[in-house]
């Protein structure tokens, strides 16, 4: 990626005065707001774009993959595991005082299984994701774009998409539905073991109430999304890292603008995605059990 | 797989053509100017001095030769053709024909020195593990370093090291142009004449183009045909040129507009008056 002097936008500022200058100022400035917002739009989009061209043009080499499967993956586990865990107790301790009040406490298992394997799980794991692999790869980029690194990649010729870009993100698409099922799995199980053994629900009935309101379809569409959204991390955090701005300051802003825009990014398409997954399972399945 | 080498380019080339060809180059970063109306022209084979005071663009020349930068105006010909017309895999065909020593060496710190010296021979050619390394550690004995700094990490190493294994590593594919941005800043008065030798023994064993950006007279008298001095753009009028200089090396001393010979004397009298001014201002 070339740095490129010529972008220059001109700053039109009003020739008047008093409260009319005022208010032309302001809209000024909410245009050049704009205007900065559609580049950045525009080049995050160009930048995804090349990133998925490489993927169909030519893999990167093992030696560039390996390092970063084993970052993004087998790091990642054990942070996902124990949260996983955590979050299903805590939804158990949540729930168990409203449910028992509603004598449904029979219940209890299919709300929480039906909550981990849809939504918590592959949030979790995304976040958990863009926390701790998002933010250290847009701050390893971030350096070696300001420590002038990506230049010296491109004058000894590679290209630094192909090169720092495609490994990363085929990581952590290629990962992130084994750290969702790894959250899925902990939550559940960490859910069932306070159930069961610490608030003594009965367990034939938590299991069978899961075993009938979860289905296969609701893993699938956990781990589907997740697929978005450890595509959606990569993409920010290593283009958060190419437009780092000089010095260490500019480093630590990438790395935490890597993390807030990826937690945003996910919450959005997990709505959009959710909204539009269920609107296919009721069109494929219109007879499918209901919770009440 | 791999790019592999492309040796055409050379071939049809025609040899008289001058190699590099920069033409009206202007750049800028925003409302900042830093080059004008730069005119520059290198010929095979041989070796071009640039000086100029601190932060007058030299750097930003370099850049905008390799195609880091792309000039605001004007155009910069490589071997006849205009960079801004290649397409990316063109370009890429083109940049592995140079050699660049960044300023700060740039070195990969995610990989060790050897790994560092040897990338672009595992990038662009079929060696096998063993024929790298034998040319890694010829490289490295002619920068004068030793074989076990090899695993080191770049961040082990001092200033002075890490720019050798840059130079290094820039000279690991034999390029046909080599651009060297301040090859012996941070050396000692011994190594930094290794360098010098290095750059004049590497043009004896083929036939290399090269520019170096240097604020050492010695190095410049010593390895250059020919220098070039930039002047920073702010102190300039309108209508000077920003090459206030462009000759022989040898003659630069002479040379009839005093702020060259003051610059080649280190003399800051004039300067240090001027400063004085701006701040009484
Ligand atoms: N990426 C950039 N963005 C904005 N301004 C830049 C950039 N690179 C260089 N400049 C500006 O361009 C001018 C020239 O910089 P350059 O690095 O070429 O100086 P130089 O001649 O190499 O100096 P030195 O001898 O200190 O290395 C400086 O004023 C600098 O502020
Ligand atoms: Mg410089």
């Amino acid at each position: 990626m070339e740095t490129n002097p010529t972008s220059e936008i001109r700053d039109p500022r009003s020739a008047f005065g008093g409260p009319l200058g005022a208010a032309v100022d302001w809209i000024a400035d909410f245009g050049g707001v704009l205007i900065d917002w559609l580049i950045g739009l525009g080049n995050i989009a160009t930048f995804s774009l090349r990133t998925f061209g490489w993927l169909l043009v030519r893999l990167p080499r093992k030696e560039t993959i390996l390092p970063n499967f084993y970052q993004i993956g087998v790091l990642s586990l054990p942070v996902v595991a124990l949260t996983g865990t955590f979050i299903g107790m805590v939804l158990v301790v949540q729930s168990y005082v409203q449910f028992r009040n509603m004598h449904l406490e029979a219940k209890l298992g299919a709300v929480i299984n039906m909550s981990l394997v849809r939504e918590l799980g592959p949030v979790l794991a995304a976040t958990m994701l863009a926390g701790r692999v998002g933010s250290a790869m847009a701050a390893e980029l971030g350096t070696m774009r300001v420590t002038e690194q990506i230049d010296a990649l491109v004058t000894m010729g590679a290209n630094p998409i192909h090169y720092l870009v495609v490994p990363r993100f085929l990581g952590c698409l290629m990962l992130i539905p084994a750290l969702t099922i790894m959250a899925d799995f902990m939550g559940v199980a960490g859910a069932f073991f306070y159930a069961v053994y610490l608030l003594g629900i009965d367990s034939h009935h938590y299991l069978e109430n899961s075993r009938h309101f979860v289905g296969n379809f609701d893993l699938f569409v956990g781990v589907f999304k997740s697929l978005f959204f450890g595509a959606a991390i990569a993409i920010i955090a290593c283009y958060r890292g190419f437009n780092c701005d000089p010095g260490a300051e500019g480093v630590g802003r990438a790395a935490t603008t890597a993390f807030v825009y990826s937690f945003v990014m996910i919450l959005l398409l997990d709505l959009l995605l959710g909204i539009a997954l269920d609107g296919i399972y009721y069109a494929l399945w219109p007879e499918a059990p209901k919770l009440f | 797989m791999k790019i592999v080498m492309v040796a055409t380019a050379t071939h049809i080339s025609d040899s008289r053509r001058p190699l590099i060809q920069m033409e009206g180059v202007k750049v800028d970063f925003g409302r900042q100017h830093v080059l004008r109306d730069i005119d520059l022209t290198v010929s095979r084979g041989k070796t071009l001095a640039v000086i100029g005071e601190s932060g007058c663009g030299k750097t930003v020349l370099l850049k905008t030769i390799i195609g880091l930068l792309r000039p605001t105006r004007g155009s910069v010909r490589f071997d006849g053709r205009n960079l801004a017309e290649l397409s990316e895999r063109e370009l890429t065909g083109q940049r592995i024909r140079f050699g660049f020593l960044f300023q700060q060496a740039a070195l990969f710190d995610s990989m060790t020195i050897a790994q560092n010296i040897g990338f672009s021979l595992r990038q662009h050619t079929n060696k096998g593990a063993n024929e790298i390394r034998n040319v890694v550690l010829a490289r490295l004995a002619e920068v004068g370093l030793p074989e076990n700094i090899l695993g080191k990490k770049p961040a082990e190493l001092s200033g002075g090291m890490r720019k050798r294994v840059g130079l290094a590593r820039a000279l690991a594919l034999e390029p046909e142009i080599m651009l060297y941005d301040e090859p012996t800043t941070g050396l000692d008065p011994i190594m930094s004449d290794v360098i010098n030798e290095l750059i004049l023994s590497t043009r004896r064993q083929h036939p290399v183009t090269s520019i170096v950006v240097t604020h050492d007279m010695r190095t410049a008298r010593k390895v250059a045909d020919r220098v070039v001095m930039l002047y920073p753009l702010p102190r300039l009028r309108a209508d000077e040129p920003q090459i206030i200089y462009d000759g022989p090396s040898d003659r630069i001393e002479q040379a009839a507009d005093n702020r060259v010979s003051q610059f080649v004397r280190g003399e800051a009298r004039e300067r240090l008056m001027e400063m004085r001014q701006l701040n009484g201002r």
